[in-house]
C-alpha cells in the first residue's frame, strides 16, 4: 500500500513536473516526483527539458496580448475591413 | 510570380502577438504597443495593393511596424529635444553640449541583452505559431500572461485536468521546437 503511494507512473511524474513549473505542485507530489527522478531516466530527461523551457521563457521577457486586448483589436480591424469592402 | 498571398482576415490571429512582442521590447509601454500594432494592421489594409508577394505577410507587416515605431520616436524626440534646449541652455556658448550630456550610451550592456531577448521572444512566438490554436492559447495564458489555472478554465470553459493535458502537449512541442531553434 505504501509502495503504491510513493511510486508513480511516468505520466503522473510528468504531470507533476508540469505543475512544478508553475509552482502548483504540493509538497507530497514533489516528494513522489523526486523519488521517480532518482531512478527513471525518462522522467529525468523530461524534467531537464521542461525546466530549460521554463528558464528560457522566464528570461526572455516575452510578451503577448491579453484576450480582451486581442478581441479589441480584432473588432476594430473587422470594422475597418468591412468599411473597405463596402467602398 | 508572387510567392506569398495576402489574407487580412487571418492577420490578427496569426501575427498580433508576434508584432506586439516586437513592439513592446522597443517602446516598453503596453498601451502604446497595442496602438502601434493596431495602426500597423490598418496601414497594411490600406496599402494591400502594394504587397508584391516577394516577402511573407509577416515580414511585410513588420516593415510597416518598423516605420510606425520610428515615426513614434521621431515625434517624441522632436518634442523632447525642444523642451530640453528651452529649459537648460539659454546662452550661445553652451549650445550643443546638451546632446553629449543626455544621449544614452548605445553600447550599454543592457542593449545587447535586450537584442538577445527580442530574438528569443521572436523564436518563442515562431514556435507558438506552430502549435494548434488551443494549445497556443492555453500556453500563452498560463506561461506568458501568468493566469491562474481557475481563471483559464473559466474563460475557456475547460476542466483543470483538461488544462494540464493541453499544457503538457504544448510544453512538449514547445521544448522540441526551441531545442531545434534556440538551445
Amino acid at each position: 500500500m505504501k509502495k503504491r503511494l510513493l511510486f508513480i507512473s511516468c505520466e503522473e511524474a510528468q504531470h507533476i513536473c508540469d505543475k512544478t513549473q508553475y509552482e502548483e505542485a504540493t509538497f507530497w507530489e514533489k516528494t513522489k516526483l523526486n523519488i521517480r527522478l532518482s531512478w527513471c531516466r525518462i522522467t529525468r530527461a523530461y524534467s531537464i527539458k521542461n525546466g530549460k523551457l521554463t528558464d528560457i521563457v522566464n528570461n526572455s521577457n516575452v510578451e503577448c496580448l491579453k484576450h480582451n486586448e486581442r478581441e479589441d483589436i480584432k473588432e476594430q480591424f473587422q470594422n475597418e475591413l468591412n468599411n473597405q469592402n463596402h467602398k | 510570380m508572387p510567392n506569398h498571398q495576402i489574407d487580412p482576415n487571418k492577420w490578427i490571429d496569426l501575427y498580433s502577438d508576434y508584432l506586439f512582442n516586437y513592439t513592446i521590447t522597443r517602446v516598453n509601454d503596453r498601451d502604446l504597443a497595442k496602438d502601434l500594432v493596431q495602426d500597423t494592421f490598418f496601414a497594411g489594409l490600406k496599402s494591400m495593393k502594394n504587397f508584391k508577394g516577394e516577402a511573407s505577410e509577416r515580414t511585410w507587416l513588420i516593415s510597416i511596424l518598423k516605420r510606425k515605431i520610428i515615426d513614434h520616436y521621431r515625434k517624441i524626440n522632436s518634442n523632447k529635444g525642444k523642451a530640453e534646449v528651452r529649459m537648460s541652455y539659454s546662452s550661445d556658448e553652451n549650445e550643443g553640449d546638451w546632446l553629449e550630456e543626455r544621449v544614452a550610451d548605445p553600447f550599454d550592456k543592457t542593449a545587447e541583452d535586450s537584442i538577445e531577448n527580442t530574438e528569443l521572444g521572436s523564436a518563442i512566438h515562431d514556435c507558438l505559431g506552430k502549435l494548434p490554436e488551443k494549445q497556443a492559447t492555453v500556453f500563452k495564458m498560463k506561461t506568458i500572461l501568468g493566469y491562474e489555472t481557475e481563471a483559464i478554465c473559466n474563460e475557456l470553459d475547460i476542466t483543470a485536468s483538461n488544462l494540464w493535458v493541453i499544457i503538457h502537449r504544448a510544453r512538449t512541442a514547445m521544448a522540441d521546437c526551441m531545442e531545434k531553434n534556440w538551445f
